[in-house]
This record gives C-alpha cells, sequence and structure tokens, in this order.
C-alpha cells in the first residue's frame, strides 16, 4: 500500500496545479496601467464633432471609461448592462468608440440607446493603442487625481459591476 | 473517391485564395518601399507578441492589431527611434506580455531557472538511487544454495540460444 502513496501524493499536486491553470484567463492580460496616470488625448465627440473631450476635463471626479464599437459583437452583450449602470449610478460614463465608423457608430447608439455621457472617435485607434486596449471591450475605472484604478478586460458581466467596479468607485469617492 | 478529394481540395483551394486576398485587401499593411526599413520593422514584429491571438507574433499575424502595431513599429522607425524606445513603448502599454521573449525578473524567475531547478532535482535523485542500490547489493551475502541456483538459469538461458 505505501509504495502507492508518492505517486499518489505526485498525482494530487499535479492535479491541483492542473485545476489552476484551468481557473486562469490567459486573455486577461495584467495591464501596465493600474496605479498610473491615465493616457491624455485629445479627440472629437461623436456626434458633436466641432467639440472635443480630453481626460483633463474630468479631473476631480471619479469616471468609468468604457471602449466599444458597432462593430464588435460582445459590446452587445455587455451595453444593458451599461445602460442599467447609466440609469442606477451617477457616475459619469464615457465612451471611447474604436476604430469605427461615426456614422455607424452613432446610429447603434440609437438602436440601443446611449449611456455615456459622452463617446469620442477614435477612428484611427491611436487612443487605443495609448491605453493598451487589444480585446474591446474594455473598461477603465479612474480616480480623482487621473490615475487608472481597474482595467476589466472583455464584456462586462452583472458580477463585475457589482462586486469590482461599483465597491471600487464607492472607495474612491469617499 | 480519389476524383471527389481532388475536386473539394480544388474547391477549397478556389475559396482561400481570393479570400485571402480580400483579408489582404482590407488591412494591407502600408509596406514602405525601404527595404532595410522593412526588415527592421519585421526584426522588431517578430519580437513583438500579438495580443489577441496570444500565440502569434505581430509579424505573423492579420489581426487588426496586429497591422496597427506593425504600423506604429514602422512610423517610429522611420522617425528613427531605436529598438530598445520601441520596445518600452510597447510595454509601457501592453505589458512585459507583448514581448514575445519574457524578460528575466522577478515574476518570470521560476520560468528562466525551474526548468534547470527541476532538471537538477531529477538528477541529485538519481545519483542517490544509484549510489543507494549499489550499496545494497555490496551489502547482499548469497548462500551457495542461491548462486548454484543463479548458474543454472544462466546456463539454461545461454543454452537456449
Amino acid at each position: 500500500m505505501r509504495r502507492y502513496l508518492l505517486p499518489f501524493a505526485i498525482f494530487l499536486v499535479l492535479l491541483i496545479f492542473l485545476g489552476i491553470g484551468l481557473q486562469l484567463k490567459p486573455r486577461e492580460v495584467p495591464s501596465p496601467f493600474i496605479g498610473k496616470p491615465a493616457p491624455m488625448f485629445n479627440l472629437p465627440v461623436l456626434g458633436k464633432e466641432q467639440t472635443s473631450f480630453s481626460p483633463d476635463q474630468m479631473k476631480g471626479q471619479v469616471w468609468v471609461l468604457n471602449v466599444w464599437a458597432s462593430w464588435c459583437a460582445a459590446c452587445r452583450d455587455e451595453h444593458p448592462l451599461l445602460v442599467d449602470f447609466a440609469k442606477t449610478q451617477s457616475t459619469p460614463l464615457i465612451g471611447l468608440d474604436y476604430k469605427d465608423k461615426p456614422e455607424a457608430a452613432q446610429a447603434w447608439l440609437k438602436q440601443f440607446g446611449d449611456p455615456y455621457q459622452l463617446s469620442v472617435s477614435d477612428i484611427k485607434g491611436q487612443v487605443g493603442i495609448d491605453y493598451g486596449v487589444y480585446g474591446v471591450p474594455e473598461t477603465f475605472v479612474i480616480d480623482r487625481s487621473g490615475v487608472i484604478r481597474l482595467k476589466h478586460i472583455g464584456p462586462l458581466t452583472k458580477d463585475a459591476i457589482e462586486k469590482k467596479i461599483i465597491p471600487l468607485i464607492s472607495s474612491l469617492q469617499s | 473517391m480519389k476524383y471527389l478529394s481532388i475536386l473539394l481540395t480544388g474547391l477549397l483551394f478556389s475559396f482561400a485564395i481570393p479570400g485571402s486576398g480580400f483579408a489582404q485587401n482590407n488591412t494591407a499593411p502600408t509596406v514602405s518601399d525601404n527595404p532595410v526599413l522593412e526588415k527592421k520593422v519585421l526584426e522588431l514584429a517578430n519580437e513583438l507578441r500579438c495580443l489577441v491571438c496570444q500565440n502569434q507574433t505581430i509579424a505573423e499575424s492579420n489581426a487588426d492589431l496586429a497591422v496597427d502595431l506593425k504600423n506604429q513599429v514602422r512610423q517610429q522607425l522611420s522617425e528613427g527611434r531605436s529598438k530598445q524606445e520601441i520596445l518600452k513603448y510597447m510595454t509601457e502599454r501592453y505589458g512585459d506580455f507583448v514581448l514575445y521573449k519574457p524578460p528575466f525578473n522577478a515574476s518570470t524567475l521560476m520560468l528562466w531557472v525551474g526548468p534547470f531547478l527541476l532538471m537538477l532535482l531529477g538528477l541529485i535523485l538519481l545519483v542517490r538511487q544509484i549510489k543507494q542500490r549499489k550499496q545494497e547489493l555490496s551489502q547482499e551475502t548469497f548462500s551457495a544454495e542461491d548462486i548454484e541456483r543463479a548458474r543454472q538459469l544462466l546456463d539454461r538461458k545461454l543454452g537456449n540460444q
């Protein structure tokens, strides 16, 4: 009996490691931005192209930046949650319309509802690169001094909003 | 059956070729006509990971982001930026993960050293096992009866061949 003990122990350890491996999300690359100032930009506001928006304008308040696009299927899944978020939360939600045609983006917002205080058009995707965006949708929580506190890659879930985003926002606001 | 498979393969190719052509048109990188620059772009692109399709470099990938990043590399190189500066630009945005060859630091220590540690451990265990076995054998005593039996077995084996 004892001779089976060691292989069995090794098997158990292996099983634990494989189990941990299954829980990992290799698509979610740790962002180098956490705790760093949000990169600056100045982009035209979607639908009001003569005006522009810069993160500087949000200094002094906690806000959420959501990267989306009308061509992005996962954004459609996430969208109702954002509409809900905008209805129930007072935190400003800014959209970054990533590599999109402004007309298509506006039509999309008309069809599914516009939860954003405003969206900016990043037609060339340069701001996307500056924010390290690689899987739209992505969501950033930025604090009062303009520092990125959280990055969520992929569509938001009810769980992520309720357990991560909202608690973080309220702790940043207090 | 053979003809069918040839036909099917042919069909596959006839779809594949215009298909890929279309994709290329869509995302065609603006290749500059400077071969020295292009060589440098390719060299750097081979060191950067495509984050959308994580097991490819941006040189291999045709994903939108990979094309954008290649263009970024090309533009920065043509502006005279060094390789180090461009790699820094990429890691500032996408983290160390963007480097196809992970850097040697605290979080990747086990990645680099782990295999050698495992090999060392294996060697130590092997040597110990061999030594122990040798010692056990040297302490073993055999009666005349055992030796005679062994000889008989060996002789029989030889006789069979």
